[in-house]
Formats: structure tokens, C-alpha cells, sequence
């Protein structure tokens, strides 16, 4: 377990290159500091996600609902909608048990369900969640309906709010800025509880229950408890990171939580490998930062060349995704940076 | 040695039109080893089934060591202590063998989320508790050195010695093998048989399935014959081999 001093050192320096980032992005403009917030909240998303798709084996279609339960949690009790504006150090954990409870009440009716049946479902629990949130306004304003609900607080830690930039000495910290470093403390508390609960007693339950279900109960694990946890688990972190993106975006509206979203986290898990924890960070950045300079570079780039735009960004963001799935699923099925498990198996495949 | 640890009344298992169980009573005693035979079909996997929670019966109530089973839920089998292996082996075949071996421990530990999470004193006292005793495990079955390979790279035999590995984890009262030499060779075999031999003087009671006449006849104390779901024989096995009815049984399945 303990590390050799080139470990240290490597680590040291992806702590400082951590830390140094969002300045470095920041002179590029402050948009790359939101592109990142984004990004880690997504990494956040794959993490919980992978959880339930990664360890235990249970394909959610519906994953997004969580994010949103979050992120209507936070805007209901932080924003003129309602008067409320509790601090978001009391907001997030009520986002996250909330979201955690609809976990389980998702889970409940389809701990019988596997695969397919189970996607279907889950789909389906993503959507109601969705449309619940578009209908709400009525007769009691919940919601705010297809409006959704605006001017919601931003993080606020004594003296220090998270929507004004302070200045100390020459740094300028812009209020993504600070985002980012919190989003960097949440994350890495993540990593280290998803890396502690792969290694323990639960998350070898659930990889059991992910490779033979029957033997799993054979061997005394109570598998519709240990699913639903799964459930809980994943839907809690969707929750929590949900409950940061109202903050950071300032306004929810169901349009955010689209069954897309939800492919979208999952293909992240899928692509960077299921079940291991740093290819599913590694899809997830790739996933979210390629587009982004899809977008800033394709214009330019065809302007320079051709003097017009030929393609637009957005269609080639929707071929490029398309293409990197089809390309790993061909010819690394177990995802860009697969579990060590698939992996061994692979090269015992190759051998 | 003459305590009654599993009391079966009254089985009865349908599947649509087949008739798998049909008023199956068996009474296994502490210590000893049951061997369970019967032509292709007769019912003896659909019985360890029942047993085990895995299929919902039809009729017929259990007592086990001296409580009636909970046969709606499997892992409450588990935990009264019955154990078992599959006639196809089931492994978790992603995982390692010493992985396999931990996740037999589930059922005798406790440690949740939050002590998980927390990394508590108690969890990590726990879980290295847990990998020796599966290391223990793997060693008695004879395949520690295959610790850290996965399951589906092991042979046939070893991973019929995993199973077996596994399902001793769970500390079980009474162990369930279903046709554990099938598809081993006569090595193999020897091996299997002096390790079923080694669990009985360490006072497990052991339920067999088994096709190999010889390996039955040789390990167990007393056999019960099902034929077409029923039970037609029980007793020391050279009476029942001697059996008419189990001869005819026999016959007609070769014959048919
Ligand atoms: N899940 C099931 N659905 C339908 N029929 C089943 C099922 N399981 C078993 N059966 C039927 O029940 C009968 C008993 O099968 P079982 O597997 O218990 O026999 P067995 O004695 O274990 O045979 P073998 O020696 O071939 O393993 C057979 O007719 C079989 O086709
Ligand atoms: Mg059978």
C-alpha cells in the first residue's frame, strides 16, 4: 500500500497541475473554466452512474432524473421561488437524501427486471421525472413548469460568494474559479469513497450480484437489498452533483434532464470502461471537453480553409460521438480503459 | 453423530406438466454423508432447488437444525447454514478465485456502506479477516496457488474446487454438491473424493448428487433413490443396490 517515492512525486505534480488549471484556462477565458466545471460535474454523474451500471450490473436508462431531483431540490430551497434560500452546505444533503429515497423507489418495483426490461423501465422513470417537472406549476406553483426557476443562489461561505470574484494579491478568483476548487474537493472525496466501497464487503456484492445473480443468492447475499444500495449509492451522488449544477448555472428548467443526458453519462461510463473507476473519470473528461473544442476550433479552422463554414460544429459533435462509440465498441468492447478484471481478460484472450 | 439435522416432508415440485417432485420426505442425519442418485431427470437438481430457495416449491415444509427453513428467501437458507454448489458451475467468473472465496464470507459478516466509506477499525479488521479465512479456504480445496486468477481462466476441476471453496465460506452446517465429478478425470476424481472424505472428519454433513456409482458407493453412508420425482429407495448403499426397484429404475432409463 504504500506508495514509492516516484509515486509521490507524480502525484504531487498532478496535485499542482490540479490546482494551477483554472488560471491557465482562465487566460484562455473564463467560458474553459465553465467547460470544466461542467466536465467534473459530469465525471460526477459517471462516477454515481457507474456504480449502479459498473459494479452491480443494472443498465439505467434513467439516470438523469437524479441530477434532477438535485437540482430542483436546490433551486426550490434557494431562490425567490419560494422565499427560501437555505446555505448550500444544508441544500446538498437534503438534495442527496432526497435523490437517494427516489432511488429506492425506483429501484423497488424493478429489483426483478434485468437488462433490457430493466433499460426500458428505467428510461421510462427518467422521462416521468422530467414531465413531472414540467407540469408541476399547477394548481400549486411548484416548479415554475417549462419556465423553470431563475435566480438561484450561489454558494455562499461566510463572506465569500461564489458568484463575485475576489482578488488576492494579482490572482483574480472569478467565481468559476471557485466553483472549480470545490468541485475538485467533491470529486476527489468521490474517487476515494467509490475506490473504498469497490473494495469492500457491498461492492463485492454487487460485482457477484453483475456476474451470476443466482449464485449471488446461493452464497447469502439478500441480492434485492444490496441492488437497491446500488440504487441509493448512484442516485445520491446524482443528487449531490445535480444540487452543485443549480448553484453554478444559476437556473433549472426541465429542458437540462432529456433522456440524452442520461445516454450521454452513460456512454461516458461505457466508453472509458465500466466498473473502473479512472476509465469512467477518463470518459467522461473526453466526452465532455472533446465537443467543446469541436466547437471552438471546426468554425475557424473551415473559415481559414475554405473561407465559409461547410459543416456546422454541432453536427460534427453528433458524428464524432457517434464514430467514438461505434470505434471502441468494435475494438475495445470493455470500454478505453477497462476494469482490471476485463482487462486481464482480454490479454488472456490475446495470449 | 445420530441427530437429525435436515427433515424433509412432503416436497412437490411441478413444472407445467412434469411432475419434478412428488411427495419427497428424506431425513439427513448430523455428520453424515447423504448420497442422492436417480436416472437423468429424476428431480435431484429441482430438489437442492427447493432446498436452497432458488425455485418456489409447490407443498412440503423443511426443518433445519431444529427451525423450519425459510425457503421464500435463499440467502436466509444460506445464513441457517446450507451451502451448495451447481451441477453447471456457477463462479463469478470476472472475479478472482480469492474474490469468489470472499464474496462466500458475505453471509457471516457485517460491514456496510458507511463503515466501508469511513474505512472503520471494525471494517478493516473485518475484511482482513475475511481474505484469510478465503485464503485458508483455497488453500484446504487445494488451489491457493490460483489465488489471484480469475475464475474463468482456472481448469474444469479447479473451478469445481472453487465452488466447493465458496460455498465453505458461508460456514455451512450442511453442504450440497451437485454432481461434483461430472466432466473430472479419474485424478481429479481421487482428489475430490479424499477432499468430501477430509470435510466429513471435520463434521460437516454432506448431501451428494452424484452419478459416478463408485464414488457414491464408496463415501456415503446411506443413498436415497429418486425416480420420475419420487423417492422409490433409502438406505446404506449396499441395500440399495441390491434394490429391485432401484435396479428397474435403472434399467429402464438405460433401456429407454
Ligand atoms: N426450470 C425448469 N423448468 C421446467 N422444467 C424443469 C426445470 N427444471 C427442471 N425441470 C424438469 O424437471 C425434471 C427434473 O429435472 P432435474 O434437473 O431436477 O433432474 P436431475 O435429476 O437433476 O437430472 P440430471 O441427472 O440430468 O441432472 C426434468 O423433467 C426437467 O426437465
Ligand atoms: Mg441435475
Amino acid at each position: 500500500m504504500s506508495m514509492s517515492a516516484r509515486d509521490k512525486f507524480g502525484l504531487a505534480l498532478i496535485a499542482v497541475a490540479l490546482i494551477a488549471l483554472p488560471f491557465v484556462l482562465a487566460s484562455a477565458g473564463t467560458a474553459w473554466v465553465r467547460i470544466t466545471n461542467f466536465a467534473v460535474l459530469f465525471v460526477l454523474l459517471s462516477l454515481g452512474l457507474n456504480i449502479v451500471v459498473g459494479f452491480a450490473g443494472l443498465l439505467d436508462l434513467g439516470y438523469v432524473a437524479f441530477f434532477a431531483v438535485g437540482a430542483y431540490v436546490y433551486a426550490l430551497l434557494a431562490s425567490p421561488h419560494f422565499g427560501l434560500h437555505l446555505p448550500f452546505w444544508v441544500i446538498l444533503p437534503i438534495g442527496a437524501t432526497v435523490a437517494c429515497v427516489a432511488g429506492v423507489i425506483l429501484g423497488a418495483p424493478t429489483l426483478r427486471l434485468r437488462g433490457d426490461y430493466l433499460a426500458i423501465v428505467t428510461l421510462g422513470f427518467g422521462e416521468i421525472v422530467r414531465i413531472f417537472m414540467n407540469n408541476l406549476s399547477s394548481p400549486v406553483n411548484l416548479t415554475n413548469g417549462p419556465k423553470g426557476i431563475n435566480r438561484i443562489d450561489p454558494f455562499q461561505i461566510g463572506p465569500l460568494n461564489f458568484s463575485a470574484s475576489d482578488t488576492i494579491g494579482t490572482l483574480v478568483f472569478s467565481g468559476p474559479i471557485k466553483y472549480y476548487y470545490f468541485l475538485l474537493l467533491v470529486l476527489l472525496a468521490v474517487i476515494v469513497i467509490n475506490r473504498r466501497l469497490q473494495d469492500s464487503r457491498i461492492g463485492r456484492a454487487w460485482v457477484a450480484i453483475r456476474e451470476d445473480e443466482i449464485a449471488a443468492r446461493a452464497s447469502g447475499i439478500n441480492t434485492r437489498n444490496i441492488k437497491l444500495l446500488a440504487f441509493a449509492m448512484g442516485a445520491s451522488f446524482g443528487g449531490i452533483a445535480g444540487g452543485m449544477f443549480a448553484a453554478i448555472q444559476g437556473f433549472v428548467s426541465p429542458e437540462s434532464f432529456v433522456l440524452n443526458e442520461s445516454i450521454m453519462v452513460l456512454a461516458m461510463v461505457v466508453l472509458g470502461g465500466m466498473g473502473n473507476i479512472w476509465g469512467v473519470i477518463a470518459g467522461a473528461m473526453l466526452l465532455s471537453f472533446v465537443p467543446e473544442l469541436l466547437r471552438y476550433t471546426v468554425e475557424p479552422v473551415q473559415r481559414a480553409l475554405f473561407g465559409k463554414l461547410l459543416v456546422d460544429p454541432e453536427v460534427l459533435r453528433m458524428l464524432v460521438f457517434g464514430a467514438a462509440l461505434v470505434l471502441t465498441m468494435r475494438f475495445r468492447p470493455a470500454g478505453l480503459w477497462p476494469e482490471t478484471r476485463h482487462r486481464r481478460e482480454m490479454s488472456e484472450n490475446r495470449a | 453423530m445420530n441427530t437429525v439435522l435436515l427433515e424433509a416432508s412432503g416436497i412437490g415440485k411441478r413444472f407445467g406438466g412434469v411432475q419434478a417432485l412428488k411427495d419427497v420426505s428424506l431425513t439427513i442425519k448430523s455428520g453424515e454423508i447423504y448420497g442422492l442418485i436417480g436416472p437423468n431427470g429424476a428431480g435431484k437438481t429441482t430438489l437442492f432447488n427447493v432446498f436452497t430457495g432458488l425455485y418456489p416449491r409447490d407443498c412440503g415444509e423443511v426443518q433445519f437444525a431444529g427451525a423450519a427453513l425459510d425457503l421464500a428467501s435463499p440467502h436466509a437458507v444460506a445464513a441457517a447454514g446450507i451451502a451448495r454448489t451447481f451441477q453447471n458451475i456457477r463462479l463469478f467468473a470476472n472475479m478472482t478465485a480469492l474474490e469468489n472465496v470472499m464474496v462466500g464470507r458475505h453471509v457471516r459478516t457485517r460491514a456496510g456502506v458507511f463503515s466501508a466509506i469511513l474505512r472503520t477499525r471494525a471494517e478493516r479488521t473485518e475484511e482482513a479477516a475475511i481474505r484469510r479465512r478465503a485464503e485458508e479456504l483455497l488453500h484446504y480445496v487445494g488451489i491457493a496457488d490460483r489465488a489471484d486468477d480469475l475464475a474463468r481462466q482456472l481448469s474444469y476441476g479447479d473451478q469445481r474446487r472453487l465452488e466447493i471453496a465458496r460455498a465453505l465460506a458461508t460456514d455451512p452446517k450442511l453442504l450440497a454438491l451437485d454432481e461434483p465429478a461430472a466432466g473430472m478425470n479419474a485424478t481429479e476424481t481421487t482428489a475430490l473424493r479424499s477432499l468430501i472424505e477430509g470435510l466429513r472428519r471435520d463434521g460437516l454433513t454432506v448431501l451428494l448428487i452424484e452419478h459416478d456409482v463408485k464414488l457414491v458407493m464408496g463415501l456415503c453412508d446411506r443413498v436415497a433413490v429418486l425416480d420420475y420425482g419420487e423417492k422409490i429407495a433409502e438406505d446404506v448403499p449396499e441395500a440399495v443396490r441390491a434394490n429391485p426397484k432401484v435396479i428397474e429404475a435403472y434399467l429402464g432409463a438405460s433401456a429407454a
